[in-house]
């Protein structure tokens, strides 16, 4: 039901799966070269979309699916932020990717974060617009009070988003659906009410060299957390800005977030 | 056959031009629009109404829970609870209920609970609805992923918490405590008859059989849209082996009486108009928040939405047209059975017999309907239509789940107050 198909020019990534707490986890992987872990944002991966590609023709880019999010089931079974933690840490090491760089976009960012931050080994981070802290005084929206059958405003450019949920003549209806409320259900049962998982206790222990970007049109998190993040994360920081990208950066803007983020993670130093 | 009489206890002076200016009725309305003097006013006029209700013969009365409701004012069910407990006598007390996963720890239900029971002298129907997504999710912050289990366990702890007798300790996924002894205890035993409020889906229906509890469908929108509920409800039943019992089942239904239809149709209008115009005034954006609703119950609806659309061959297939709020079409809907005395009974005793429901919950203030009206509305119910409808089933089958309240000789009389 997940579309692994590639954008022009590769071939279709590999697919196997890994098992976190009993349940399958797809793992979608291209490329050859030093491996790098990408972890995805709100909505997941139905489909392989273009910035894996770009990042593709320099990496071994190993896309782990996390519990609930299309291709992997057992989010039911994490009831809060240390769980997820503990399944995300669980789910790098059974990929292989201890000591690899890695690029988390929303959500994912959040717990490629919270992994930096409890013991995992990551070499060097990309955070593309994580959830995980909460300021009173410029809050996030919520991306979950909609009415039903609407497009959450994750994108500057609707049609990108469309292009990621729409769902593929091959697939089942009823199943595609039933993914895409899953991947809903399961961001809002790490992220509920606030999208805060205390994050702010421990950006402390990211010691890693870390590159934050978002997005100049994030409709969902404030530009400004970026400093936030910038702030508290212990290692080295560099933060940019993607003009006219929203919330899921990669998908606005596929060229920019892979160019920006492997030339990050190949500077010397 | 029991005839319960429900309060929603809405607040009656929204403005005029409410669902124009104001965007939901619920979560974010505006807190200005409620002003307390006139809640002093409102909630002691319900009071007076459901007192009234006991006094001329209802069953039982009822109250319910709502958060951050502009058609709903009991954020604490309870609270009414216990007020009625003194100031009524021999009618049952239907707590409709409390929403087991807001009360923290839900220890504090069965407590509650207990202490209803003995004020009352054993007359406290226990309600546990899930609660909305309005209640639970966003004015209460519960995480929808994990409402229903949170709810679960809750009951579970409820449960037990009335009926074992020794100190225990409860370990449970999202509760845990050391030394769980209530004190007080209910009066009936093994504990109050326990009513479950819910919507449609056969995970409800399957934990009622087994629990034996009573299955409650209120609907705001009548017998007619019931029907298909019910009708599942039964087949599944059938399913499990269950007799077809009526006093397994609640129904919700409004009722308008008067002298004649015209003047039903006349007397009851603006509050039927206001309950479906303003009360539901409601945003899409909270009606469903990611994991509200269990992974099998949205693949049958999803799976259900599919084949019809493809029996239409249309993108709208599976959305009826949405709820009216003119009169005309709130009764041919059947949302409100209006008529005289006889049209009435004739109307509900069908009701009861094509749903199948022994335990009739009726809303017989609705809307801005004021007390007068309420009162003319309640008395000629009682007067000319419960007699009529009263025998129905009581022959056939028992009504396991009615409260056992103490005898006469061991109920106390509150003191009379003096004003």
């Amino acid at each position: 039901m997940s579309e692994a198909s590639s954008g022009q020019g590769g071939s279709a990534p590999r697919e196997y799966a890994v098992s976190v707490n009993g349940h399958d986890c797809r793992v979608w992987e291209a490329g050859d070269g030093e491996p790098l872990g990408y972890l995805a944002g709100l909505c997941g991966l139905p489909r392989w979309t273009p910035v894996l590609d770009r990042l593709a023709e320099r990496r071994r880019v190993v896309v782990p699916s996390l519990p609930g999010f299309p291709g992997a089931t057992g989010h039911d079974r994490l009831d809060d932020p240390l769980d997820w933690i503990t399944a995300t840490l669980d789910l790098l090491d059974g990929v292989g990717l201890a000591g690899a760089d890695l690029v988390g976009v929303s959500v994912g960012a959040t717990l490629a974060a919270e992994a930096a931050a409890m013991g995992g080994d990551v070499r060097r981070l990309v955070l593309c617009a994580p959830f995980g802290l909460f300021d009173a005084g410029e809050p996030p929206a919520d991306p979950f009070a909609r009415r039903p059958g609407s497009r959450p405003a994750l994108c500057a450019d609707p049609e990108r988003l469309e292009a990621l949920l729409a769902r593929p003549e091959s697939a089942d209806e009823v199943e595609w659906q039933i993914q895409t409320a899953r991947a809903e259900e399961a961001a809002a049962r790490l992220l509920w009410p606030l999208g805060d998982t205390r994050l702010a206790r421990r950006l402390h222990r990211v010691r890693c060299p870390t590159l934050v970007l978002w997005g100049g049109a994030d409709a969902i998190l404030p530009a400004s957390y970026a400093k936030r993040f910038a702030d508290a994360i212990a290692g080295p920081v560099e933060v940019e800005s993607v003009e006219g990208a929203g919330h899921l950066v990669d998908l606005d803007a596929p060229g920019a977030v892979a160019e920006r983020a492997l030339r990050f993670l190949e500077a010397a130093g | 056959m029991k005839l319960l009489w429900f309060h929603l206890m809405p607040y009656t002076e929204l403005p005029d031009d409410f669902a124009e200016r104001h965007e939901s009725v619920w979560v974010d309305i505006d807190s200005r629009l409620f002003d307390p003097a006139r809640g002093h006013r409102m909630y002691n006029e319900f009071l007076d109404e459901l007192e009234h209700a006991a006094e001329v013969g209802f069953d039982a009365i009822c109250v319910n829970e709502h958060h951050s409701n502009g058609y709903g004012l009991m954020p604490s069910p309870n609270l009414m609870a216990a007020s009625l407990a003194r100031r009524t006598h021999d009618a049952a007390l239907c707590v409709m209920g409390n929403s087991l996963a807001l009360y923290n720890p839900p220890t504090r239900v069965a407590e509650e609970m207990a202490m209803l029971d003995c004020m009352s002298g054993g007359r406290l129907i226990a309600g546990f609805p899930v609660g909305t997504p309005m209640d639970t999710c966003f004015a209460y912050g519960m995480n929808p992923s994990q409402l229903r289990a949170r709810y679960y366990e809750a009951h579970d702890l409820v449960m037990r918490a009335w009926q074992e007798p020794d100190v225990f300790t409860f370990h449970g996924r999202f509760n845990q405590l050391r030394y769980v002894n209530i004190w007080p205890r209910p009066v009936q035993q093994p504990h109050p008859p326990v009513w479950i409020p819910g919507g449609g889906s056969v995970e409800t229906w399957k934990w009622c059989a087994e629990r034996d509890y009573v299955y409650s469908y209120l609907s705001y929108f009548g017998y007619k849209l019931g029907e298909a509920t019910m009708r599942g409800f039964w087949q599944e039943m059938d399913a499990l082996g269950k007799d077809r019992n009526p006093f397994r089942a609640g129904f919700l239904q409004f009722v308008g009486v008067a002298e004649s239809r015209d003047e039903a149709m006349d007397l009851y209008r603006e509050p039927a108009e206001y309950f479906y115009g303003r009360c539901l005034h409601l945003s899409p954006k909270w009606v469903g928040p990611p994991g509200y609703v269990t992974e099998a119950t949205l693949r049958a609806r999803v799976e259900s939405q599919v084949a019809q659309a493809a029996q239409r061959g249309s993108a709208q297939a599976g959305m009826r047209s949405g709820p009216s709020d003119q009169m005309k079409e709130i009764v041919d809907r059947g949302y409100v059975i209006v008529g005289s005395p006889d049209e009435v009974a004739e109307q509900l005793r069908a009701v009861a017999v094509n749903l199948n429901v022994g335990h009739l919950m009726l809303l017989l203030q609705f809307g801005n309907m004021g007390a007068d009206l309420t009162r003319h509305n309640t008395d000629l119910f009682a007067r000319k239509v419960m007699p009529q409808l009263r025998d129905l089933f009581e022959d056939e089958w028992e009504d396991r789940w009615w409260p056992r309240p103490l005898g006469a000789a061991d109920r106390a009389t509150p003191r009379a107050v003096s004003s």
